[in-house]
């Protein structure tokens, strides 16, 4: 990002700490480790970038003992060592914080710590470790309580705890998965400046980014993989943005989608002073207002968990609000049943796409009626009509690209893109009114991704009113036509896109209020 | 992949239909092969055991349409599971659905007055709306607190079994029976008949499998059942498409106990014309028939096929009963055996096995 | 005084009758706090039985017939475990199996043990100054075996166990997230296959109880569904050792009212009781909402495969 965290000198002269040689690695279809080559030395911090599948994550698991190696060495401080198991990783000396942390949730932050810590005593192991943690703490810049239960915390303190972790089991090498993807641009500076104390104490830091700006920043060399295979690793001083997104993806790289002016039409969705709670009972949108036009993409950004998810489950009938009102072309739908607001004209691309998107063992073609099953001309009275859900289902897998070996194939079987693929087919046809995408691009490599994108704008295009949910900041500002900041179920402000700096928005992911701002 | 001495094993999403077959065939012969030593115990040798039932059953016609008979109960009882696991509603309760529908039919039988003819479809009806009652219970639990289906269905057996009990102790106790806990005999006119020659009461008989050949078509052509496997399959899937899951639900387990309750009225009308202690009228139907619906892979017109499988295995006790004097408690330890492997075999189903280093690929029915 | 009474021995019998649902309980506990359900107890209860008083009956000592119910228990729960932690079988349905397959064989076996009386119970311990204490004394100190006091004990050491020291902390971690107990070292198969073999211990010891103290003698199907309210017990107690105590003093109350009233009520609806409170007490719980109450370990249920894909 934007901050500069110092770069020490190139540490070439001093030992590797680990050193990954010609690791393999085959998935069933895929290459996902050809031959790779990766190294690290102490007090450096050594970028792995790449898009998703690029292969970088599943490098950190053999790394980690979580997945063995088809083929190739692992070498730590000059020796070869097998990593059977993620004990024998941390017997070695490295740590992982993964992207999805790896923490019990009920469970207090000590107890988190000391789970499977050599060396607690056997009687009140949290009280134990609870000392070492407020000393760590301190030390490196990472303030957490050891008494908290994890599902209190926010999603920077849980990855504090992580790497709490890791420090106390003594981790000399810390693999950091995708760590900025729960901050604020605010917050991950302040993690760049814990990188640098570490990195002043002679950890080595591997560092899995897919976004250029950050890697620039913080690392001291970067590896760049594609598809499975090091493209090459440079030092951060010696490369450029534009090197490295070549590097990424293989080709020049625009870094603007071509898009049309925006022409807003009538309000299709109207938002007034909504509040609602999340699972725990506790208010997540606490009066949220806003509207959206046809043919506009208002971009909802923030970090997650700060009433995101609550609120596309109320637009989408999913959740009760429990005060406030929606009003979708001009009806108020307050608190009406998903198959109401669906059947009315809200589409909704969901969050997970494989826990709620699809049914996994129906069909491409089952899957693709899901939400239009109980109407003409997929069902008469009580009956379904095979023949016109097989033609629908045809034309959507032509017309969307939907690589299937065939309708009947279960939709387990395909790919990520194309399942998003399928949910979008699904979604989009009929001409939905509003659209509310959540995330719709997470996790997609770039291909598919530019293809869901300008899908979202030919929506806009033909008039529909969108609303876009995402934990990505530059897709955020590419694509929308304003942008709400959440923070804490309360919307911070609505900027026009063009207006938006990154600046502001992290000002308001952090919980600073715009002065004046009305969308 | 996995490497396994010369194997390399590799993971499959969705086995083949042979390799399902072939699979659950393998885990009904290493269940008999596991069940061999039972028979050793009892000094006989399991070979010439199975040989001897072999030719025991399908050595006559009336012996043979035993195993119909005893297929019957676990044909209704089968296919109302199948359809319930479709919907992920562990429904353990068949045998307490089966006997509230005897119950029904015998309330019906014998204390309703109604014209001779519409006695027996009565009975039917009462018997099916009973079961769905007994089964519909567990549903609103589910549905409205969160009760675990599998414990409320579980406990349901035991309070209608106790039920029964009562019943046939207490105040439906035939004066005529004297010492026995059974109901008066039931009038002619709320009997079924039998095919000629055996005590196969082919009413329930055609109605089980008319009745798994329409729960097949539910599933697979109408909107219930298009709802029932997605609320199934991805519940929260079901909750996004707007699917009324406590609806679903609930149709699901008027079926699913309906037609247990159907079987309960078969056992009462067909084979004893009264009701007695639930162990005699049910013989843990109840509780096979989930074996039934598990081997048939959640499918109704299987479940004819597994039902007929087990109705064998019933007959094959009751003839070791008679004629080889072995207790009939072996069934009850076969079809755990049965369940057991059958589980447990499941995971080949989902591994390819190739031999490393070689371009032939081998395959086999087993594991494959 | 004729209440006084009452209440004395209806204390002193639920106390009795709560004994096996306790230790059934406290393993079940175990078994579901590392992630698995198991759905065998009443198989593994009635094999307990069955062994206990066949091995008592020959051997002459309660103690060694109880030691090969836990055996017992424990073999039949490997099964379990190995279907469910290796092979990744469905739970509930192994758990079932189990049930079926326990019940079969333990009736099987059981056909020349029927009806005969046990020669050698375990003894009802003594305490002679105890036992003196009014009301007290023979509420608590009276006609009881050792099992109840070790019950009880053993649900205190447990809960410390879960809720005190670094392998409750493994167990716990497991059964909410064995991913997360996987990538800090621990051996999420092996916690499991522990906790699930330790519950059929002692589903195995509650079993036997039934057979050589309670009873004392052997019947086909004896355990009669308690196996079953044992997995009720265990939501009951919200996973926790120490309310299962409670629990299954209670139940072990309404399994003793179902013979007291019999002069209200046929015998045959008081044996119900217990079953149909079993649903009632889920459904109040339900009632209350389940933030209220304690929540099921996050992965119950689940068969646990490393991320490998």
């Amino acid at each position: 990002m934007v901050g500069s965290a110092q770069k020490g000198p190139a540490p070439t002269a001093r030992p590797t700490l680990v050193s990954l040689r010609h690791i393999t690695k085959r998935f069933p279809g895929v290459l996902a480790n050809d031959q790779v080559d990766f190294e690290v030395r102490p007090g450096e911090v050594h970028a792995l970038l790449g898009e998703n599948g690029a292969g970088k994550t599943t490098l950190m698991n053999i790394l980690y003992g979580l997945y063995r190696p088809d083929a190739g060495e692992i070498w730590v401080k000059g020796k070869k060592v097998e990593i059977r198991s993620p004990r024998d990783a941390i017997t070695l000396g490295v740590g992982m914080v993964h992207q999805h942390f790896k923490l019990v949730l009920p469970h207090t932050v000590a107890e988190n710590v000391a789970l499977g810590l050599k060396g607690t005593p056997f009687f009140a192991p949290a009280r134990a470790v609870a000392q070492r943690i407020r000393e760590l703490s301190e030390r490196y810049g990472l303030p957490v309580d050891p008494e908290r239960r994890v599902w209190e915390l926010s999603a920077g303190e849980q990855q504090r705890v992580e790497i709490l972790k890791a420090l106390i089991r003594g981790a000399e090498v810390l693999i950091l998965d995708e760590p900025t993807s729960v901050l604020t641009p605010q917050e991950a500076q302040e993690l760049f400046k814990v990188l640098l104390r570490m990195k002043e104490e002679g950890h080595g830091i591997i560092f899995i980014s897919h976004k250029l700006d950050e890697v620039l920043s913080v690392a001291d060399r970067i590896t760049v993989m594609r598809r499975g295979k090091v493209v090459g690793t440079v030092s951060a001083r010696e490369t450029s943005k534009e090197e490295l997104a070549r590097m990424m993806v293989g080709r020049e790289v625009v870094f603007r989608l071509t898009k049309a002016a925006c022409k807003p039409g009538e309000e299709a969705l109207l938002v007034q002073d909504l509040y609602a709670r999340n699972d725990r009972g506790l208010l997540a949108l606490k009066g949220v207002s806003f509207g959206i036009c046809r043919g506009e993409i208002l971009g909802i950004a923030g970090i997650a968990g700060n009433g995101q998810r609550e609120l596309v489950e109320v637009l989408t009938g999913l959740r009760r609000a429990e005060r406030g009102k929606v009003l979708l072309l001009g009806r108020d739908v307050t608190n009406r049943s998903p198959r109401f607001l669906s059947d009315l004209g809200c589409a909704h691309v969901p969050e997970e796409r494989i826990r709620m998107g699809i049914v996994p063992g129906l069909s491409v073609e089952e899957n693709l009626i899901l939400k239009k099953h109980h109407r003409p001309p997929f069902c008469r009275w009580l009956f379904l009509e095979p023949r016109a859900i097989r033609a629908f289902a045809q034309r959507a897998v032509e017309e969307y690209a939907i690589m299937t070996p065939s309708l009947r194939t279960p939709a387990k079987l395909l790919s990520g893109g194309n399942i998003q693929r399928l949910i979008l087919a699904r979604e989009l046809s009929g001409r939905p009114a509003v659209v509310v995408a959540a995330h719709p691009t997470y996790g997609l490599d770039v291909g598919a991704t530019e293809q869901i994108r300008q899908l979202l704008l030919r929506q806009r295009e033909e008039g529909a009113a969108v609303l876009l949910v995402s934990e990505d900041l530059e897709e955020i500002m590419e694509l929308s036509d304003r942008i709400a900041v959440m923070f804490r179920g309360e919307i911070m402000g609505i900027v026009p896109a063009g207006e938006a700096t990154l600046e502001e928005l992290g000002l308001m992911m952090a919980g600073e209020k715009r002065v004046g701002a009305k969308g | 992949m996995r490497r396994l001495g010369p194997f390399l094993l590799e993971p499959r999403l969705s086995p083949p239909r042979s390799v399902v077959f072939g699979v659950s065939i393998l885990a009904v012969v290493v269940a008999l092969l596991a069940a061999a030593p039972v028979f050793l115990g009892y000094g006989l040798s399991p070979w010439q055991a199975y040989a001897k039932i072999g030719r025991g059953i399908f050595g006559s016609w009336p012996s043979f349409s035993e195993v119909l008979r005893r297929a019957t109960p676990l044909i209704l009882c089968g296919v109302g599971l199948t359809l319930a696991f479709r919907a992920q509603f562990w429904n353990i309760g068949a045998e307490g659905q089966l006997l509230a529908g005897a119950v029904a039919a015998t309330g019906v039988a014998l204390f309703l007055p109604v014209p001779e003819g519409l006695r027996l479809p009565l009975m039917f009806l009462f018997g099916f709306l009973a079961g769905a009652i007994w089964g519909l219970i567990p549903a609103f639990l589910r549905v409205k607190l969160g009760v675990n289906d599998v414990i409320s269905t579980l406990m349901m057996n035991y309070v209608m079994g106790y039920i029964v009990e009562w019943l046939v102790h207490g105040p439906w106790k035939g004066p005529t029976m004297r010492g026995f806990a059974y109901t008066d005999a039931f009038p002619l006119s709320a009997r079924l008949s039998y095919l000629p020659g055996t005590r196969v009461h082919w009413l329930t008989l055609f109605l089980g499998v008319v009745l798994a050949a329409a729960v097949a078509f539910l599933l697979a052509r109408t909107r219930l059942g298009y709802e029932i496997r997605v609320v199934g399959q991805n519940p929260d899937a079901g909750r996004y498409a707007g699917i009324n899951f406590a609806v679903v639900l609930s149709l699901v387990m008027i079926i699913s106990g309906g037609l247990a309750g159907l079987a309960g009225v078969g056992e009462v009308a067909g084979i004893h014309w009264r009701l007695r202690s639930p162990a005699q009228v049910s013989m843990n139907y109840g509780y096979t028939a989930i074996i039934v619906a598990w081997l048939a892979r959640g499918s109704p017109v299987a479940s004819i096929f597994t039902a007929l499988l087990f109705g064998l295995i019933f007959a094959a006790g009751d003839y070791m009963k008679t004629t080889l004097g072995l207790p009939f408690q072996i069934t009850g330890v076969f079809n755990g055996l049965m369940l057991f492997f059958l589980i447990g075999f499941d995971i080949l189903m989902f591994w390819r096995v190739r031999i490393a280093q070689r371009e032939k690929v081998w395959t086999s029915q087993i594991g494959s | 005084m004729d209440v006084a009474n009452w209440l004395i021995s209806t204390v002193s019998r639920a106390l009795a009758f709560g004994v096996p649902l306790l230790w059934g309980t406290l393993g079940e506990i175990y078994a579901e706090r590392a992630g698995v359900v198991n759905l065998g107890v009443e198989g593994m209860m009635i094999l307990g039985a069955f062994l206990a008083f066949s091995v008592t009956q020959s051997t002459g000592h309660p103690g060694f017939g109880l030691l090969c119910a836990a055996l017992v228990g424990g073999i039949a729960a490997l099964f379990h475990a190995f279907l469910t932690v290796t092979l990744r079988a469905n739970q509930y349905v192994s758990g079932l199996a189990l049930s079926m397959f326990g019940l079969g064989l333990a009736g099987l076996l059981g056909r020349g043990w029927e009806g005969k009386p046990l020669g050698n119970p375990l003894p009802s311990l003594s305490f002679p100054g105890l036992s003196q204490v009014p009301v007290l004394g023979p509420m608590l100190f009276q006609d009881q075996t050792i099992l109840t006091y070790l019950g009880i004990v053993l649900a205190v050491l447990l809960w410390l166990l879960l809720f005190r020291t670094r392998w409750g902390v493994a167990i716990r971690s497991v059964g909410e997230n064995p991913a997360t107990a996987d990538a800090l070292g621990i051996n999420v198969a092996l916690v499991r296959y522990l906790c699930v073999i330790f519950g059929g211990l002692l589903a195995g010891i509650g079993g036997g109880y039934l057979s050589v103290a309670y009873r004392p003698s052997w019947t086909e199907g004896m355990t009669a569904g308690m196996g079953w309210i044992v997995i009720a017990l265990t939501i009951f107690a919200a996973w926790d050792p120490l309310q299962a105590i409670w629990g299954a003093f209670f139940f072990g109350a309404l399994y003793h009212l179902s013979y007291r009233l019999q002069a209200f009520l046929a015998p045959e609806l008081l044996k119900l009781m217990p079953y149909l409170f079993a649903i009632v007490v889920l459904a109040i719980s339900g009632l209350g909402g389940r933030r209220r109450r304690g929540r099921a370990p996050g992965a119950l249920g689940l068969p646990y495969v490393r991320g490998e894909r």
